[in-house]
């Protein structure tokens, strides 16, 4: 076992490098100067010097070689630099913002989980009834919905009813407070993205807890212990499910490492200032190295992520770690 | 004696100001309240910096304008006007001498910076100095709106004096800049950067705290040198860049305002939810589209072409079409439609493009294609990935050229590959906007200058005759003959060889809380920013 884990992480860092040397060139590749954002946004005729003292202190007047070796050299100290955008340094400002994506995407995960494997497992259960079907199309309603519309759908739902009922329309707060600040203001906050992104999180993984449990229940073993007269709770929660659960446990990883830097449009509909809109923002105004450390940020936690969903392929099943 | 009668003007413009507000507040004057938050949104995810004098975005301006005085402003109570100055540091509008190449200010006494210590004219000299004058290693954006100084000095702890190369108009709208917020020198001695990330000024309202990305709070400033002001206890702006978001907290109450503008159906739609619970405000907007067709690419290089594209766009019945979808209004020249310089209305029939025959114009515009064997011409159209009003604007212009026979698509880029295809010269036509703070028509044009002399002129082309026609206007003084100046210029800009084909002015609408009161609508979301004026009745 602790070699198959020694060998998982020291797989990371190719890959990690790799990630760093794509994005690197990617972001150059982009047409645009952060300079003229920044000078030229707000209809200013700005003079050539002032363009060239830019360029100058942000150093994108550098050769692309020095500015890429800069970058390895500061990935490998954990040094990401400084935004180029705001010149504080980009690990504050992921940190900023890492608090509530991370908050809302285990909200959502919790809220996937307790929706999708009870209802994934009844549906296989009770396959072919309409008690299968109700939750079939509730799954396919979930995937076939955009999360971002959902929540303005939400939005509007919750102010429309609000005003029916009280005359005033009422939303939840759009100024974040941390959960140890405020419980109840944050959590409001956190309820309507969490719910709608959710939804769509649970309506993949119930499919795939559904396939999954339909296959394990025809397997050999299943009707073996059945034949040895096992209760069907044990059958189903002991041997049945634990198998069932190893595609919904990949399932689950990616949805997760996708939250956490994939809530582009959902961040920007409920105004939560998330690493998704920091991304959106600093793409936007060209920052080269704001972006260069979110994505190495995202590609770190899917490959955590995924070296966690690994780790527990080998705890639930035996084979892959003696392989 | 000219500076005399240009400023007398003041009533006229402030006529003029108060005709642009479409719909007002309560003509009758209330008593202001002492008291409450207020919570206001900022259409923009945050400033890149708090920094005044390197920063061009409204974001910096909404954030930082509360806590910073300047020196003089435009007329809080007036903003509308284009030409109404007021101090706000200074003590009273000064006359200036030598020609008028000399203007000396008188800075209040007893004005203290909210860290305590005395604000003086070593402070207002330094401050203004690094804007116009920025040392090695400062960016400042604005230093090409001080082409006419000279020199500031600050001759004693009460004066500041500017010296000026030539007497120039452009001066002291220059000077009422909303971002040439008053530093304290002795912080800029130690730190030149030390702004950027920091707040301490000495404006209506204290520095509180800043969330990254989320909010800014600022408290009351009880030594605030305008008497009883500011009303409000506190501030509170949160950051919100979607505009679904905006409208959303504003029907909730989740905030009272939005200083930037909204487009024509989220008015509606807060109006027909809250009724009197909203009031609006409207107002010509110091932002033009404008297209700029590429000299360097054929057959834009013909001014018979350049005028065709001009002549087929009917701005009068476009503007009272597309006003009603999109935060454009006014058919006008380049020249602000408000401010004194800008044409009559007689005058502007004449320029293409604005005749009141359509018709007409489109039988000249396709007699210029087949002279210029430009018939069935196909281009494209780059465009800023904005909805209002690029978008409305861009579909509205490919269905005009296509009524003189053109063939147009749209490209449509995200701003920084769209200023970067732009520098680069890869557009045939580029639909961009014209926009700026405190109305100066004289500075607001250097866009449209060869492009030799602008940076932010793309069209590719040089036109010494125009240049000197600027040239002419910046130094002309006598508002009647710099007012013909400037028409020239435009007719040249405009007609003669079409360089820029105004399209339209955009159009400000603020819809807020009845509950605020206080705060006037301008031409320009950077201005009267300060909130001092603004208070809670309820």
């Amino acid at each position: 076992m602790y070699r198959y884990i020694i060998k998982r992480v020291l797989l990371v860092f190719p890959t990690l490098i790799g990630a760093a040397t794509l994005v690197f060139i990617m972001m150059r590749l982009i047409p645009g100067d952060i300079c003229l954002v920044r000078l030229g946004g707000g209809g200013t005729s700005f003079t050539a010097q002032a363009l060239a003292t830019c360029h100058a202190e942000i150093g994108i007047n550098r050769p692309w070689v020095l500015q890429f070796l800069d970058f390895m050299w500061g990935l490998a100290r954990l040094d990401l630099g400084n935004s180029m955008w705001s010149g504080k340094p980009v690990v504050m400002e992921i940190a900023t913002r890492f608090p509530i994506s991370l908050e809302i995407a285990i909200a959502a995960t919790l809220i996937s989980i307790a929706v999708a494997i009870p209802l994934g497992t009844i549906s296989a259960l009770k396959q072919n009834t309409w008690i299968d079907l109700a939750v079939r199309t509730f799954s396919i309603a979930g995937l076939a919905t955009p999360s971002f519309w959902l929540g303005i759908m939400a939005i509007l739902i919750v102010l429309d009813v609000t005003q029916a009922i009280s005359g005033n329309p009422w939303m939840p707060p759009i100024d974040y407070v941390p959960l140890w600040q405020d419980p109840i203001r944050n959590l409001s906050i956190v309820m309507l993205p969490a719910l709608t992104i959710g939804y769509r999180y649970a309506a993949v993984s119930m499919r795939m807890t559904r396939s999954a449990m339909l296959e394990v229940l025809r397997e050999d073993y299943i009707r073996t212990a059945r034949a040895k007269g096992l209760v069907r709770k044990l059958i189903i929660n002991r041997h049945a499910l634990k198998n069932a659960m190893l595609p919904v446990v990949t399932v689950i990883g990616i949805e997760f490492a996708f939250l956490m830097g994939g809530l582009v449009v959902t961040e920007q509909v409920f105004n939560i200032n998330g690493v998704g809109r920091l991304m959106v923002l600093s793409v936007q105004n060209q920052d080269y190295t704001l972006t260069q450390a979110l994505v190495m940020f995202v590609v770190t936690i899917v490959v955590m992520c995924n070296l966690v969903v690994d780790l527990l392929y080998a705890w639930l099943d035996p084979r892959i770690r003696l392989a | 004696m000219a500076f005399g009668l240009r400023y007398s003007l003041i009533g006229f413009g402030a006529g003029l100001g108060a005709l642009i507000a479409a719909i007002g507040p309560p003509a009758l004057a209330e008593t202001p309240k002492r008291g409450g938050t207020l919570t206001y949104l900022i259409p923009a995810d945050a400033p890149p910096t708090f920094d005044g004098h390197r920063e061009t975005t409204f974001a910096t301006a909404h954030t930082g304008a509360p806590f910073y005085s300047v020196l003089i402003r435009i007329n809080p109570e007036n903003p509308g006007s284009t030409t109404d100055f007021t101090c706000d540091l200074c003590t009273e509008m000064p006359k200036p001498t030598d020609d008028g190449t000399t203007w000396t200010f008188n800075i209040r006494q007893g004005v203290k910076f909210h860290d305590g210590s005395p604000l003086t004219a070593a402070d207002v000299a330094a401050s203004l100095n690094r804007i116009a004058f920025p040392p090695q290693g400062i960016l400042s954006p604005r230093s090409s709106s001080f082409e006419m100084l000279d020199k500031i000095e600050a001759t004693d702890p009460n004066t500041v004096v500017f010296r000026l190369k030539f007497a120039s108009t452009a001066f002291l709208p220059a000077l009422a800049d909303p971002f040439a917020w008053v530093y304290k020198k002795a912080i800029l001695d130690k730190d030149p950067h030390w702004y950027e990330k920091n707040i301490m000024g000495s404006g209506p309202f204290k520095f509180d705290v800043f969330e990254t990305g989320q909010a800014i709070k600022g408290v009351r400033n009880p030594d605030y040198y305008h008497k009883g002001q500011p009303y409000l206890d506190a501030i509170h702006g949160i950051y919100a860049p979607k505009q679904s978001t905006r409208v959303e907290a504003l029907r909730s109450d989740r905030a009272a305002i939005e200083f930037r503008g909204m487009p024509p159906a989220s008015r509606d739609e807060l109006k027909k939810d809250l009724g009197d619970k909203i009031t609006v405000q409207e107002s010509d907007w110091n932002c033009g589209s404008v297209v700029t067709p590429n000299h360097a690419k054929k057959p834009f290089d013909d001014a018979r072409v350049r005028r065709a594209l001009s002549l087929a766009v009917d701005r009068w019945k476009g503007a009272e079409a597309l006003s009603k979808i999109a935060n454009v209004r006014t058919a006008a020249s380049i020249v602000f439609p408000a401010d004194p310089l800008s044409p009559t209305k007689e005058q502007l029939y004449e320029i293409a493009g604005f005749w009141r025959d359509i018709d007409k114009s489109r039988a000249e515009a396709k007699r210029l294609l087949k002279e210029a064997g430009a018939e069935n011409l196909s281009f494209e159209l780059l465009s800023r990935d904005i909805d209002q009003p690029y978008k409305y604007v861009g579909i509205w212009l490919i269905d005009e050229w296509s009524k003189i026979g053109l063939k147009v698509t749209q490209r449509v880029l995200p701003s920084g590959p769209f200023i970067a295809a732009q520098r680069a010269g890869d557009f045939a036509v580029v639909q961009a906007a014209n926009c700026h703070g405190v109305v100066n028509p004289l500075i607001d044009v250097h866009p449209y200058l060869s492009s030799s002399i602008s940076k932010q002129n793309y069209g590719n082309y040089e036109d010494p005759k125009q240049d000197e026609l600027l040239n002419k206007a910046m130094h002309e003084t006598d508002p009647v003959k710099q007012k013909q100046l400037m028409f020239q210029f435009s007719k040249h800009v405009m007609d003669t060889e079409a360089h820029k084909l105004m399209i339209l002015w955009w159009y400000r609408i603020v819809p807020y809380r009845s509950y605020v009161k206080g705060w006037k609508i301008s031409p320009s979301h950077y201005l009267n920013q300060d909130l001092a004026n603004i208070w809670l009745d309820k």
